[in-house]
């Protein structure tokens, strides 16, 4: 491929504290591209999408995007950049409605959708208001978690597995929603264990085990790789 | 004149209007105490030193500087909270991630620093500090007598208490603040400046401090002890509102005041024990706190 890639990731290496999570990490994403991390638990998928907004402790390596490289971002200007965070446990704000989780976070570009689009993308959030955001059922809070990112413009999305836990048709609905979103030209990060799931929205997955990438598959090359694919993930 | 239990109702509305002007000044101090506690996770010790250093600064001011007394009341709180900011970026933020224990050690060390340096510089005796001439005077209300200066300082601080009060419960601002005492590093993932946030709010939250110690000035005389007597009662205000509940701490605060104040009318040799007889009731029944969220 010519084109350069949106995000380009060399060699990343993540501590926590002491622990050495991520070995040196290489994937790339290209604009509009869905690309999943899969990989067992513990392989340092999380780490991974962690430490691209920089809330782990110290980090290595290389990760630019848009020309700026992530590590030397500040925290709190990653988001600034168009990069939007959907955290594992959702995070969604018990001391706020969910209409307040969805303004919550700061618009940072021009293009975020109206609270209306949201709703109607996922639609179970209408009319619930003025509900405190934890009241929610899991897959609800997933999509708020989802919306509230939407809003503010952000064009590249971090998705820290949204089926986990979550009652199927529910997950229907998400990944019904996120091929509506790769359609309008956003590019997603999905980190996965449903491989299902993966499958039917990416472009491409990533292997990672023990802190490194081992693999590069195409979605198109899924099946033909599935017993590879599954020695890797152990099952 | 009419007695109450062989109390004259005038002796009763004065005490009374004591206790609402302490209850004004453990509300400003625990309202500070309190959000510091559920923003920053810290026990600020050094809350009563910064109550004390915001009376000096006012008493600085007009004996040095010539400075008036809405001049000051305006200036000190912004010395010290700048000072609260230095502490904040140069100590405090180191120890965010280490036991709640650390941060209390170093806030008391620097209370009885600051307090010793001040005995040490200004000596112990209180330090007069006159009533603005706007507000001498006072209102005869018929059944008493209402000094204007009292007045001023329960209007103020209950004022000072309903504005923070609505910032962080009504406002975007406040929404990022007690989004960040949920989930900081999300907060600081949707590109809001958590550390920043923090510098400011413990800043803000001494600048109210400093602004209790200059309104009490002209009450209380200001001495380097001022704040270490006061301290303790507003903890004691803080632990049975609740830790972290704001509108507990502001509520609490003005209801023992008053508690005060009807202990000193009828059995005066109880009054400086009654906030924490109290204390130790809520203690045993509502461990958590009066006005605290989870029960």
């Amino acid at each position: 491929m010519a084109e350069t890639p949106l995000l380009d990731v060399k060699g990343l290496e993540a501590w926590y504290g002491e622990s050495h999570v991520l070995h040196g990490i290489d994937f790339d994403v290209r604009k509009g591209e869905v690309v999943t991390l899969i990989g067992r638990n513990g392989a340092g998928k999380t780490t991974t999408l962690r430490s691209l907004i920089g809330v782990v402790g110290k980090r290595r390596g290389a990760c630019s995007y848009k020309g700026a490289d992530l590590l030397k971002v500040a925290p709190h200007k990653v988001a600034r950049l168009g990069i939007g965070y959907v955290p594992e446990e959702r995070g969604i704000f018990s001391s706020l409605t969910v209409l307040e989780n969805l303004l919550f976070p700061p618009a940072w570009q021009a293009g975020g959708m109206a609270v209306d689009e949201i709703y109607g993308l996922f639609p179970n959030l209408k009319g619930r208001d003025s509900t405190s955001g934890t009241r929610l059922s899991g897959g609800e809070q997933q999509m708020l978690a989802i919306g509230r990112i939407l809003r503010t413009g952000a064009d590249f999305i971090l998705l820290d597995e949204p089926t986990e836990g979550i009652a199927p048709v529910i997950i229907e609905e998400i990944g019904a929603a996120l091929r509506i979103l790769k359609d309008r030209g956003m590019t997603i990060i999905l980190v996965e264990q449903n491989l299902r799931f993966a499958a039917s929205i990416a472009d491409r997955h990533y292997v990672l085990d023990q802190g490194t990438v081992v693999d590069e598959i195409s979605n198109n090359a899924l099946d033909a790789n599935m017993d590879r694919l599954n020695r890797y993930l152990g099952v | 004149m009419t007695d109450i239990f062989g109390v004259p109702i005038a002796v009763l509305l004065g005490q009374l209007l004591l206790g609402l002007i302490n209850g004004s000044f453990y509300a400003l101090l625990s309202l500070g105490l309190a959000i510091i506690f559920g923003m920053l996770n810290v026990i600020n010790f050094a809350h009563g030193a910064f109550y004390m250093l915001g009376g000096f600064a006012a008493w600085l001011l007009l004996t040095a500087l010539g400075l008036g007394y809405w001049e000051t009341l305006f200036a000190a709180p912004l010395m010290v909270g700048a000072l609260g900011a230095v502490v904040e970026r140069l100590f405090l933020k180191r120890l965010y991630r280490v036991d709640h224990l650390y941060s209390l050690l170093l806030t008391f060390g620097i209370a009885l620093m600051l307090e010793g340096l001040f005995r040490h510089v200004f000596g112990a005796a209180g330090k007069p500090y006159p009533i603005p001439s706007s507000l001498t005077g006072g209102i005869n209300l018929g059944f008493m007598f209402l000094p204007m200066y009292r007045a001023w300082v329960i209007v103020a601080s209950l004022t000072v208490c309903v504005i923070t009060w609505l910032v962080i419960e009504r406002t975007k601002l406040g929404a990022y603040l007690r989004a960040s005492t949920e989930n900081p590093g999300l907060v600081q993932a949707f590109g809001i400046n958590v550390p920043l946030m923090l510098t400011m709010t413990y800043a803000f939250c001494v600048g109210l401090a400093g602004f209790a110690g200059a309104l009490a000035a002209p009450l209380y005389q200001v001495s380097p002890g001022m704040g270490s007597s006061v301290i303790i009662v507003v903890f004691a205000v803080v632990v049975i509102g609740g830790m972290g509940s704001i509108g507990g701490a502001i509520v609490t605060a003005l209801a023992l005041g008053i508690i005060e104040g009807l202990t000193k009318t009828f059995y005066p040799a109880a009054s400086s024990i009654a906030v924490f007889v109290v204390m130790v009731l809520v203690i045993l029944i509502r461990p958590s706190g009066l006005f605290s969220r989870e029960a």
